[in-house]
């Protein structure tokens, strides 16, 4: 079991140590994630796994497990708002794009607020006139 | 009813297995705090089919395992890329059309993705989903569609 465990630990270790390294070779911000994204799915798993293995039967194990249940639910959760944040960014992915959607019309209610307020200042003008 | 039955059967496990003191008093608190939330929850009227998905519960541990697979071998490819350099990935990005209908099974497929390495739902919108993939095969093997196929099986 100790065996299994540490053999478990070691390998979540390298995968680790592999999303670290390609976080930091990898080009842009997208390729990033995906590196990142490998220490919280496989690697996870490996650690907590063998964390597990060692605790044997404990509340512990529970314990454990529910770590990993929720990590599992979160960080694609994580993920994708990191993902959309950059949607609003530079880093706007080009298939996202499309004509007459959000973006266009996002302007075009800016400008009509813009627009209000306007109207608005010149109001207060007028009374303070 | 069973979706707050479910939902008092889920928190109480969580309860239980984190307290560890089962002594009257802390039951009783415990009780009570598991009472609060359910209020809570039925109040802002988040108990229902969504968020207790009771009807899948027999198909999911399947699919998990599936999943599970495909987490494994593209985390294999992604440390793959990794070690090999820059020069081994092409990064792209595409529109995947989905056919699934329901809310939850877009999220469900959506957020598989997200939980394979190498590509993440970026956007969803309406039957189209935009996914950045470290590599066009992971595009590929979305367009052939067997995580799309298993989707709609769980959940439709």
């Amino acid at each position: 079991m100790t065996v299994l465990s540490g053999l478990a630990l070691a390998l979540g270790c390298f995968f680790m140590l592999s999303g670290a390294v390609g976080l930091l070779r990898f080009p842009d911000f997208y390729t990033r994630m995906h590196a990142a994204g490998m220490t919280d799915t496989l690697a996870t798993f490996l650690v907590v796994g063998g964390l597990m293995l060692l605790a044997g039967w404990s509340l512990a194990l529970f314990k454990l497990g529910l770590i990993l249940l929720f990590i599992f639910f979160t960080s694609p959760t994580a993920s994708h708002s990191l993902a959309r944040a950059a949607q609003h960014s530079e880093l706007r992915l080009a298939d996202a794009q499309r004509p007459g959607s959000r973006e266009s019309r996002e302007t075009e209610t800016r400008s009509m607020a813009a627009a209000e307020t306007e109207v608005e200042t010149d109001t207060v003008n007028v009374d303070r006139a | 009813m069973r979706y707050t039955l479910s939902l008092f059967a889920v928190l109480a496990f969580i309860w239980l297995a984190n307290s560890g003191h089962y002594t009257p008093l802390l039951l009783g608190f415990g009780l009570l705090s598991i009472g609060l939330v359910i209020l809570l929850a039925r109040r802002m009227q988040l108990v229902d089919r969504e968020s207790q998905p009771l009807h899948l519960s027999l198909a999911l541990p399947g699919y998990y395992w599936w999943l599970f697979r495909k987490i494994v071998r593209s985390n294999l490819e992604v440390a793959a890329a990794v070690w090999r350099g820059r020069t081994s990935i092409q990064a792209a990005s595409g529109r995947i059309k989905t056919g699934l209908q329901t809310d939850l099974g877009k999220v469900l497929y959506a957020n598989s993705i997200t939980l394979t390495p190498g590509t993440v739902a970026v956007e969803v919108e309406n039957n189209e989903i935009v996914v950045h993939a470290l590599d066009t095969r992971g595009l590929e093997d979305l367009r052939r569609g067997e995580m799309e196929r298993r989707v709609r099986a769980l959940e439709e």
